[in-house]
C-alpha cells in the first residue's frame, strides 16, 4: 500500500513529457478558445406553423437566436400564455461566470505546458470535470425551474415540466429538438485529451521507473 | 418555380434517389416511355399548376380600376394574393382610418386606377417602386415594393383633368409621365362656355419628377397642348430614349357626342416630346406660371414637341424593346401603325412638315411610318417579347394577335372571352421582355364563371406564347376593374416580411408593455399604446367627453404575419397594424358612455380576449 502511495506520488511529482505537453498546449488552445466561437446548446422547435422552426443557441457568453434574434422574442411570447418566465440573458449568471471559466482554463492549461509537473495536470483534470459537470446540472436545473416555476395566472394551466435537455420531445404542437453544440463537443473532448497527456506521461513514467529498477 | 427550401430538400432527397434507381438499373434494357402525347388540358394544367408550398414565378401588379386599389396575382397560378389599397380606404387593411394614410388620401374616398408603373433602371423593371395614376382626380401614387404599401399620392396635379395617359415612366425612373384626358379651361377653376372649346380649353401633358433615391415624387416639366383627348402613353428607350409619346383622340376639337363627334378624322395624332428639352425649357425659365407650375407653351419654345399623325382614335402608344418602333393602336381601324424613330429624327431635321395644330408641326405620316399591320379589328394595345414578337389586344375581335416586327406579318391569332382591353407580356414593355406569357385583360366575362347576380367580374386569361401558337390556358376573375397590368419577375423584388425593431423611426413607438402611458394636456389626451399577442396595454382609456385623443398604437410583434387590428365599436376606428409597424390614431370623444375596443385582426388562440374600453366620462 505505501509503495503503490510512494509510487503515486513520485508519479505525481515527476514531469510530463514533450508530448504530453504538447498534448495539452494543443487541446488547450484548439478545444478552449474556438467554445466562444460556437455553441455549447442548440433548442430548435417546430410545429406547423413555424415550418422554419425556431431557433435558440445558447453560447458560453450569450443567447442567440434565429431570425435576427426574434425568435427568442417569440419563444418568450409563446411561453407567457402558459406563464413561463421570460428568458432574458441579464437573467442567465452562467453566461458571465463560464466565458470566464473557460478563460481560467485556458491559463491552467499553459500552466501546465509551462510547469510541466504531473500533479498540475491532474489538478487540471479534476476542477475541470467538476467544471464540466456542474455546468450540465446548472443548465438542467435551470431547466427545470423554467419549467417548475409556472405563474398560478397564466392563461393555460399545465403540469409543471422539463424541457428536453437531450434529444427530442412533444410539447404541445411543437417538436422540440435540443442538443449539445459544437462547443460542448469541444469541451467534452478536452478532458480526453488531458487523460491522454496523463495516460502517455505515465507510460514514460513507467519505462523511467523500469530503467532504474534495471 | 421557387421551392422553398424544404422543397429544395425533398429535390436533394428525390435527386438521391433518382441516382440509386439509375445505377441499379444499369444494364437492364432502357424502358421506353408510353408514346401517347399528354392532352392540351393536361399540359395547360401542368403549366399554370402551383403546388402547396411553392411560389408563383411572376408577380403580376393590377390596376384595379374605379375601385381605387392594385390588385396583386402570382404568374403562372393567375391566384389573387393580395390587395394593395391606394385611392380609397380599405377596411381590410385599415387603410384610409389611421392618419398617416388619412392624411394621403386628403378628402378623396375614391380614385380610378388604370395604369401601374414598376420603376425602372436602364429600361428594365429595377423591382423599387410601382406608380399608378388616378384617372378621375389627377393624381399619381407610389407603392414602396420594399412592404406593398401606398407611401405618396401625388395631386391633384394642377392644370390636368383626366389623368389617363399616365404612369409611365421613363428608361431610369426620372419621370412618371401624365396628360389630361379631358380638356379644360386652365389654370382649374377657371369658367368658359362649351362654345369656346376650341380655344379657351386646354389639354396638358407633363411629368413628375422622381427622386432616385426616396422615389418621392414633385412637380417636373408640363405642356399646354391643344385641346385634344390624350389617351395613353410611354416612354422612348434605346434608340428613342428622351422621348415620351402620348396617343390622342378628338383632334377634330369637338364636344358634345364625342362619339360621333370625335371620330370624323382619319387619322389622329401622336404626340411626341423631347423631355429632356422640356425639363431644359423650365430650368431656363421658358415658362408661364399657370396653376402653380410653369408650363411650356410649344408655341412659342419651339423644338420639343411634334405630332405624328396616326389613324383612327388610337388608344396604345407602345415602344418596342429596342426603342426603333413606336407602334399606335389605332382602335376605329383594322390596323397597327408602325413609326420608326430614325425617320422621325430625319423629318424631324429636315421640317418634313404636313401641317402644324396650334403652333405645333405635324410630322409627314410617309415619312415616318414603316408600315401598318392588319393585325385585325380594334387593335388597342401593344406588348412585345424576347424573339421580335409583337402582341396586340384586339376589342372588336375579342383576340389576341401576333405578328413579327421588321417582316410586319400578321402570323397568329386567338380568341378570348370577352373584349379585351388591355394586354401585358412578362416584362413587356421593357428593354428585355421575358417571351414566356401573355395576360389578356378582359371587359366583359359574360358568364364564364358561377352566376354572381348582374354585377360581374372581368376575366384575366393567361396566354402560353411559348411556342408558334399562342394557346389560352387560364381563366381567372378579377375584381372591377384591371385596365393594365405589368408582370415581373419575382427575385427582382426584396420585400420585407416585418418591420424590424431595429429600423423604426417612429418618435412615438414604444416597444415594451411597461411604457405603455395615457398623458393629458388640456383637452387632448395622448395614449402610447401596445399590441402584442394576446393584448392591448393600456386595456382601459378613460377620457372626458369632447377630448381629443391620439392613439399611437404599435405592434411589437417581429414574427412573420403576426398582425394586429384595433377596431372602437361605434366611433368608426379600424386600423390594422403590422409586426413592428406604429400608426396614429386620432379622434375626439364626442360620445359619452363606454367603448370597446377590440383586435380585429386575427391573431391567436386568445385573440377574443385581446380588447378593451374606452370609457368617455
Amino acid at each position: 500500500m505505501r509503495r503503490l502511495l510512494n509510487r503515486a506520488n513520485a508519479f505525481f511529482d515527476s514531469p510530463i513529457d514533450l508530448r504530453s505537453r504538447l498534448v495539452v498546449l494543443l487541446s488547450t488552445s484548439a478545444l478552449l478558445l474556438p467554445t466562444f466561437l460556437f455553441p455549447l446548446w442548440q433548442l430548435e422547435m417546430y410545429a406547423n406553423q413555424y415550418p422554419d422552426g425556431l431557433r435558440l443557441s445558447i453560447y458560453s457568453y450569450k443567447l442567440a437566436a434565429g431570425n435576427n434574434g426574434n425568435d427568442l422574442r417569440e419563444i418568450n411570447t409563446l411561453n407567457h400564455y402558459i406563464g413561463m418566465r421570460a428568458l432574458e440573458p441579464q437573467d442567465f449568471f452562467e453566461l458571465k461566470w463560464l466565458p470566464f471559466a473557460v478563460g481560467l482554463f485556458f491559463f491552467l492549461g499553459l500552466r501546465v505546458v509551462v510547469l510541466g509537473k504531473v500533479s498540475k495536470l491532474v489538478d487540471l483534470c479534476v476542477l475541470f470535470v467538476y467544471f464540466g459537470l456542474f455546468s450540465l446540472w446548472s443548465f438542467g436545473y435551470r431547466m427545470y425551474a423554467y419549467g417548475h416555476t409556472l405563474d398560478p395566472m397564466a392563461a393555460v394551466k399545465i403540469q409543471p415540466f422539463t424541457p428536453p435537455l437531450f434529444g427530442h420531445e412533444t410539447l404541445a404542437n411543437f417538436e422540440v429538438y435540443s442538443f449539445p453544440g459544437v462547443a460542448a463537443y469541444l469541451l467534452l473532448a478536452y478532458p480526453f485529451c488531458l487523460g491522454l497527456a496523463l495516460f502517455l506521461s505515465y507510460r514514460t513514467f513507467r519505462s523511467a521507473e523500469r530503467t532504474v529498477t534495471i | 418555380m421557387i421551392r422553398r427550401r424544404t422543397g429544395l430538400l425533398w429535390g436533394a432527397v428525390i435527386l438521391g434517389l433518382a441516382a440509386l434507381v439509375s445505377i441499379s438499373s444499369c444494364g437492364r434494357p432502357e424502358r421506353r416511355k408510353p408514346a401517347a402525347a399528354r392532352s392540351d388540358v393536361e399540359e395547360a394544367a401542368l403549366k399554370t399548376y402551383v403546388p402547396p408550398g411553392d411560389l408563383d414565378e411572376y408577380y403580376i401588379f393590377y390596376s384595379g380600376g374605379h375601385s381605387g386599389n392594385v390588385y396583386i396575382g402570382g404568374l403562372p397560378s393567375m391566384r389573387h394574393i393580395s390587395t394593395i389599397p391606394v385611392f380609397a380606404p380599405y377596411p381590410a387593411t385599415g387603410y384610409g382610418f389611421d392618419e398617416e394614410s388619412k392624411a394621403m388620401l386628403g378628402s378623396f374616398t375614391w380614385g380610378d386606377a388604370h395604369h401601374p408603373a414598376l420603376s425602372e433602371t436602364n429600361g428594365d423593371y429595377d423591382g423599387r417602386w410601382l406608380f399608378i395614376n388616378d384617372n378621375a382626380n389627377n393624381r399619381i401614387a407610389r407603392i414602396d415594393l420594399r412592404d406593398f404599401k401606398t407611401r405618396q399620392i401625388f395631386g391633384p396635379i394642377p392644370n390636368v383633368s383626366g389623368n389617363h395617359g399616365s404612369s409611365f415612366v421613363t428608361p431610369n425612373t426620372e419621370y412618371a409621365l401624365y396628360a389630361s384626358r379631358f380638356s379644360v379651361p386652365i389654370p382649374k377653376g377657371t369658367y368658359a362656355s362649351i362654345n369656346d372649346y376650341g380655344t379657351k380649353f386646354s389639354g396638358v401633358v407633363g411629368a413628375l419628377a422622381i427622386d432616385p433615391q426616396t422615389g418621392a415624387m414633385s412637380n417636373g416639366w408640363q405642356i399646354k397642348m391643344p385641346p385634344f383627348d390624350f389617351d395613353l402613353g410611354d416612354a422612348g428607350k434605346g434608340a428613342s430614349d428622351g422621348y415620351a409619346f402620348w396617343t390622342c383622340y378628338n383632334t377634330e376639337r369637338a364636344t358634345g357626342k364625342l362619339e360621333v363627334t370625335a371620330s370624323q378624322r382619319e387619322r389622329d395624332y401622336i404626340a411626341m416630346v423631347d423631355w429632356k428639352a422640356a425639363a431644359q425649357a423650365v430650368k431656363d425659365g421658358k415658362t408661364k406660371d399657370i396653376g402653380g407650375v410653369p408650363v411650356i407653351d410649344p408655341a412659342e419654345t419651339k423644338g420639343l414637341v411634334w405630332l405624328l399623325p396616326c389613324g383612327k382614335s388610337p388608344h396604345g402608344v407602345d415602344v418596342s424593346p429596342d426603342g426603333k418602333y413606336i407602334v399606335g393602336s389605332g382602335k376605329l381601324q383594322a390596323a397597327v401603325t408602325v413609326f420608326n424613330i430614325d425617320k422621325i429624327k430625319v423629318a424631324i431635321q429636315n421640317k418634313d412638315f404636313e401641317g402644324e395644330e396650334d403652333g405645333i408641326p405635324v410630322l409627314k405620316f410617309d415619312a415616318i411610318k414603316d408600315a401598318e399591320v392588319a393585325v385585325g379589328l380594334g387593335p388597342l394595345h401593344t406588348q412585345f417579347d424576347d424573339k421580335g414578337y409583337a402582341y396586340t389586344s384586339l376589342f372588336l375581335d375579342s383576340a389576341v394577335s401576333k405578328w413579327k416586327l421588321g417582316t410586319w406579318e400578321p402570323l397568329d391569332k386567338v380568341n378570348v372571352q370577352i373584349n379585351i382591353g388591355h394586354l401585358l407580356v412578362v416584362e413587356g414593355d421593357t428593354a428585355h421582355p421575358v417571351g414566356k406569357f401573355c395576360i389578356a385583360m378582359n371587359k366583359l366575362s359574360h358568364g364564364q364563371h358561377l352566376n354572381v347576380g348582374p354585377s360581374q367580374p372581368e376575366t384575366s386569361q393567361l396566354i402560353d406564347i411559348e411556342g408558334d401558337k399562342m394557346r389560352l390556358i387560364y381563366t381567372a376573375f378579377t375584381e372591377p376593374e384591371p385596365h393594365y397590368a405589368q408582370a415581373i419577375t419575382a427575385t427582382r423584388l426584396k420585400p420585407i416580411e416585418v418591420y424590424l425593431k431595429e429600423e423604426s423611426k417612429n418618435p412615438n413607438a414604444i416597444w415594451d408593455t411597461k411604457d405603455a402611458s395615457v398623458t393629458r394636456s388640456g383637452n387632448n389626451v395622448t395614449v402610447k399604446m401596445v399590441a402584442v399577442r394576446s393584448s392591448f396595454e393600456p386595456t382601459a382609456i378613460e377620457v372626458n367627453r369632447g377630448d381629443t385623443v391620439t392613439i399611437y398604437l404599435t405592434n411589437i410583434e417581429q414574427t412573420t404575419d403576426e398582425l394586429h387590428g384595433f377596431g372602437l365599436c361605434e366611433y368608426n376606428i379600424n386600423v390594422v397594424i403590422d409586426p413592428g409597424e406604429t400608426k396614429t390614431i386620432k379622434f375626439v370623444a364626442n360620445k359619452p358612455g363606454v367603448y370597446p375596443y377590440y383586435c380585429t385582426n386575427f391573431c391567436s388562440a386568445l385573440h377574443q380576449e385581446m380588447q378593451g374600453y374606452l370609457l368617455v366620462k
